[in-house]
């Protein structure tokens, strides 16, 4: 019996000494849970800066981009893409609406199922400024702005011509590395991030992540300052380069990324080395809190989510019938005959009288002709008829 | 010692349970949270999770089968039609209109009452907006290419290249242009395209043009207004948009012919909105709203075709049709077999028992009709590819009775003048045209050198409205009623000048050339055949968009082509030559000049070669006088 007392002390000890290791367990993983991602929506702002035929390339960049971030799970709502200048329907594009990326016209990554939301002559410096910074006129729908809240990762991804510096806006304007430190410390300041992946692929595109100073960024450039980053190749049937080297291999990199996969930014890191790349790609990653060995790519190029999903089921009223006196009261109210209005009623538009036009104030010149008048009259015939007037 | 165990025992089991209940508890949660967090990387597997809570929802289903049982759904009072014509064209081209129409019985301006909240066909998108800006009527299309009259005759829905947007306003509407901005901003969302660069520099207010094609009988243009953007670029991101506006999507249905790789690889791409209230029944004592998609495209013989003059639905479209849209109450499709009689033009393979005519653009035309809400359509492959295979030369085809042409001419960069040309081909009859143009403020017109001739005599217009423009604020409009007569041509010429733009102004590409919009010929053009005025008998979609009052003539309009102007450009680097330039001047010139000025000269002595100095040192310590 004391043998059997013994045993169960025993065991009810090593249940006590285990139960807090276990529970703690669980409380380890889900510590390391939560401060993995702490993100709760994706956005992107993928923007190709370039006008012209002969910049076909960087049309093809972004939307190879998009193709990725999209086939990752950020859906369209959640993308500003802003494209200036259109090179599927363009006239010199032997094979409309589509943009290859590679030269046997493999992949047509501008698709079937594109959403532009710049175009043309609106991606300029103060839109995509305006964008950032969430400071647009009242009127612009939702599709072109970045909704995002403090628990959004962003995904920016800029391409074009630049320089030491700058980066060159529809061959008209540039904006400055140090606008754009400016404007990632805006959105830190209002709360519009919570991370910030951002990806350049410009000549000397280093430049432009040097003056960042906002926490939770990584920067990562296409070559360093005084290097060019080069085109891939040209397509002789359609005449012009058709990808930049950086983003052919990232695309290809892509490609093997799915929605569960593990890879992580260290791997981002390795894409397209001097040996393919002739410009030796650089990061950045000083101002980023977290280890970029423990960042997943999909943290910024997918949409994963936190799902919690209950068992209950949940009752459903009955639907409502519509109410019928509606129809009955609209019977009632128009009996008489409706008729099409005559397109060119050429007797009518003969006739007809001038529009009343609005009364406007009178403008500063009527004003200051009668006040002139006025004073010349009675300068001359004396103050004392203004009393006649008043 | 064994009364005291077995006090104890229970005690004992109890605490082990309690602590065994409660680890189990936590490896169940924790579990839990490794399925829910693998499931939701991967949607795929959310599916056993949704059959589970399919059996939870049945259970529940067969509690609440009586009640559901009682309850009927009212009858849907929407309903959408499908259609498409083809229509071979004398050049060989082949002229494919689809056009989908969804006529719904509802209310949207209607106040005090509860504002429309179930969407079926109607796309809600596009309701929530007519219901926001209390639009009465709505005709938007984007328009790729130009459509070539004179070798293809009229088309069913005209429209004008770029983007053109043209709203009526609700009457108790009290700010027009406040909402007219607000709702270009809303549909540049919706469509994909840039339609907030529509500003009061482009929106003009036609005082006899583009009256409402729906039902009303007010008109007051003061709530009209009309906007074109000749530079809109037409691409697959406006596509898909209007696709999504559809019942069926691009799935089921005549839109899975929608491909747009091969859609805008042709001569014209037109795709428009338009939504306007309708007659409800043939009593027309209510309204009901109608919206037309359309979408016009014209095939190349060349690029498309390949030169052979045989057309099937694959080669235009590279798909076939398997079903009709479920949604749809009637799905046809329409083959203009006009011309072939006898069959001896073109073979047309599946053929079709189904003959039906229609009068059209004022002349009677035959159709083959395919209806796709029938199985035996489709024959045995279950798959519709009709095919027209051309046997012989057509003849000349007939000239349409209006055309309209406009070039600019004049040299160099300050003067020009705009010509537009009239062509009634009609052999006797006269008729009136409305002639709207809409030229941007930039374009400084001198209106005192407006003409207008035909067959070398003044012809002057009963009707003439001209609104100036004033800089950077409202273009130049010019309406004018003109009687073309018989077998001429009426040309209108006006002068202008070309106005200095500041250099913010200019677009990114000025060298390219400024667009100027199309010009609108509306017109009553007789007829060939009667036009069936009964607007209540059930006719084809594509002969019942305009709405016929009178039985010798029909209302067309008529587009000209954009013009492209160039106006003069500056150098857009001067102000960085003229900084450099400055600088260097004043740099070197009046650097110069200071320092002659300023500067103190002394002279200065050479220093004396190594033989010199060792001598001069030498002497130095004999005292002797230096070199």
């Amino acid at each position: 019996m004391a043998k059997f007392l013994f045993v169960t002390i025993c065991t009810v000890a090593n249940l006590f000494a285990f139960l807090p290791v276990i529970h703690g367990n669980n409380f380890e993983t889900k510590a390391t849970q939560f401060f993995s991602s702490g993100h709760t929506n994706n956005w992107a702002v993928l923007v190709c800066t370039s006008r012209f035929w002969f910049n076909y390339r960087h049309v093809a960049n972004v939307l190879s981009v998009y193709r990725s971030v999209k086939r990752l799970g950020i859906p369209d709502s959640h993308i500003v893409l802003m494209l200036a200048d259109d090179m599927a329907c363009n006239h010199r594009n032997p094979k409309p609406a589509t943009v290859f990326s590679h030269k046997n016209m493999e992949l047509n990554v501008y698709g079937d199922d594109v959403e532009v939301d710049y175009r043309g002559y609106e991606v300029t410096v103060e839109n995509f400024l305006r964008v950032l910074t969430g400071r647009l006129p009242p009127s612009t729908p939702r599709s072109k702005r970045l909704l995002s809240d403090d628990r959004s990762n962003i995904l920016i991804y800029l391409t074009g011509h630049g320089g030491n510096g700058f980066l060159k806006f529809q061959d008209s304007e540039e904006i400055s590395n140090v606008e754009l430190a400016d404007a990632f410390e805006q959105m830190w300041q209002k709360r519009r991030y919570n991370e910030l992946l951002f990806i350049i692929d410009t000549c000397q595109g280093a430049s432009m992540y040097e003056r960042f100073y906002s926490p939770n960024i990584m920067a990562l450039a296409s070559s360093q300052v005084g290097e060019d980053s080069l085109s891939h190749q040209p397509d002789l049937a359609i005449g012009v380069h058709l990808m930049d080297r950086y983003t052919f291999y990232l695309l290809e990199f892509l490609e093997d990324i799915h929605p569960a996969s593990q890879a992580n930014m260290n791997d981002l890191f390795k894409v397209c080395p001097k040996s393919q790349c002739v410009s030796t790609p650089g990061h950045r990653t000083d101002l980023f809190l977290r280890d970029p060995g423990s960042v997943l790519i999909t943290d910024f190029f997918g949409s994963v989510r936190k799902v919690e999903i209950t068992r209950e089921a949940i009752n459903l009223t009955n639907p409502t019938e519509l109410p019928q006196d509606l129809t009955s009261l609209r019977n009632e109210l128009k009996s008489e005959a409706l008729f099409y209005v005559d397109q060119l009623p050429v007797a009518d538009i003969i006739h007809q009288k001038p529009k009343q036009k609005d009364w406007h104030p009178p403008d500063g010149f009527i004003l200051g002709l009668w006040s002139l008048i006025l004073l010349v009259f009675f300068k001359t015939y004396g103050i004392k008829h203004l009393k006649h007037i008043f | 010692m064994a009364a005291l165990s077995r006090k104890w025992d229970p005690l004992f089991v109890l605490v082990l349970g309690s602590l065994v209940f409660s680890c189990k508890g936590d490896v169940l949660k924790t579990s839990n949270d490794r399925t829910e967090s693998i499931s939701a990387t991967k949607i795929e597997e959310s599916s056993p999770q949704a059959a589970d809570l399919g059996d939870l929802r049945q259970s529940d289903e067969a509690e609440s089968n009586e009640d559901r049982k009682a309850f009927t759904p009212p009858p849907p009072n929407d309903q959408f039609q499908e259609e498409m014509v083809i229509r071979p064209l004398y050049s060989g081209d082949i002229y494919a209109s689809f056009q989908f129409r969804t006529q719904w019985d509802t209310d949207f301006l209607h106040d005090g009452k509860k504002a429309v909240s179930h969407y079926r066909l109607f796309p809600k998108s596009l309701g929530q907006v007519l219901s926001k800006f209390s639009v009465r009527e709505l005709h938007i299309s984007f328009t790729q290419g130009y459509w070539r009259t004179m070798q293809w005759g009229q088309p069913f829905i005209p429209s004008p290249p770029g983007a053109e947007l043209w709203v009526w306003f609700h009457h108790t509407v009290t700010d027009v242009d406040g909402n007219w901005k607000e709702l270009t901003n809303v549909l540049s969302g919706i469509f994909c395209a840039s339609l907030n660069f529509i500003d009061s520099t482009n929106t003009v207010e036609p005082s006899a043009s583009f009256k409402p094609l729906g039902l009303g009988n007010a008109t007051d243009h003061r709530f009209l207004r009309y906007a074109t953007l000749p530079r809109e670029i037409v691409c697959t991101e406006n596509l898909t948009p209007w696709k999504k506006l559809l019942p069926c999507g691009s799935k089921a249905g005549l839109a899975v012919l929608m491909k747009s790789e091969k859609l805008f690889h042709s001569s014209f791409h037109s795709q428009a909105v338009h939504i306007r209230p309708v007659c409800k029944d043939w009593q027309c004592t209510s309204t009901a709203w109608e919206l037309r998609q359309t979408l016009n495209v014209v095939f190349d013989l060349y690029t498309s075709g390949q030169g052979k003059k045989e057309w099937s639905l694959f080669k235009m479209f590279s798909r076939t049709l398997t079903e009709a849209c479920p949604l749809a109450s009637s799905s046809k499709i329409y083959v203009d077999v006009t011309d072939n009689p006898g069959g001896e033009l073109f073979d047309l393979s599946p053929s079709s028992p189904l003959i039906s005519t229609a009068v059209v653009l004022g002349d009677r035309r035959t159709y083959s009709v395919y209806d796709l809400t029938k199985k035996e359509t489709f024959g045995q492959l279950r798959s519709l590819n009709l095919l027209l295979r051309w046997k012989g030369e057509s003849d000349d085809m007939l000239r349409p009775p209006l055309h309209a042409e406009r070039y600019v001419s004049g040299f160099g960069l300050q003067k020009g003048e705009i010509h537009t040309c009239l062509y009634n081909s009609h052999p006797y009859r006269a008729y009136p045209v409305l002639l709207l143009d809409s030229l941007p403020w930039y374009l400084r017109l001198y209106v005192h050198t407006l003409t207008v001739t035909s067959k070398t005599r003044e012809n002057k217009p009963s009707y003439i409205h001209y609104q100036p423009s004033k800089d950077r604020l409202r273009p130049h409009l010019l309406e004018m009623l003109v009687q073309l007569p018989p077998h001429s041509v009426t040309e209108v010429t006006v002068q202008f000048e070309r106005a200095l733009l500041k250099w913010t102004e200019y677009t990114p590409d000025p060298n390219h050339g400024f667009y100027i919009g199309s010009s609108v010929i509306s017109a009553l053009v007789p007829s060939i055949v009667a036009m069936d005025t009964n607007s209540t008998r059930d006719r084809p979609l594509f002969s019942s968009f305009f709405p016929t009052k009178e039985e010798s003539s029909y209302f067309m309009r008529v587009y000209t082509e954009p013009l492209l102007v160039n106006l003069p450009t500056p150098d857009f680097s001067m102000p960085y030559n003229v900084i450099c330039l400055t600088c260097t001047v004043v740099a070197v010139g009046y650097g110069s000049f200071y320092n002659l000025l300023t500067r103190t000269f002394q002279v200065d002595e050479p220093s004396a070669p190594l033989a010199k100095r060792l001598a001069n040192i030498i002497r130095r310590l004999r005292g002797v006088p230096l070199l």
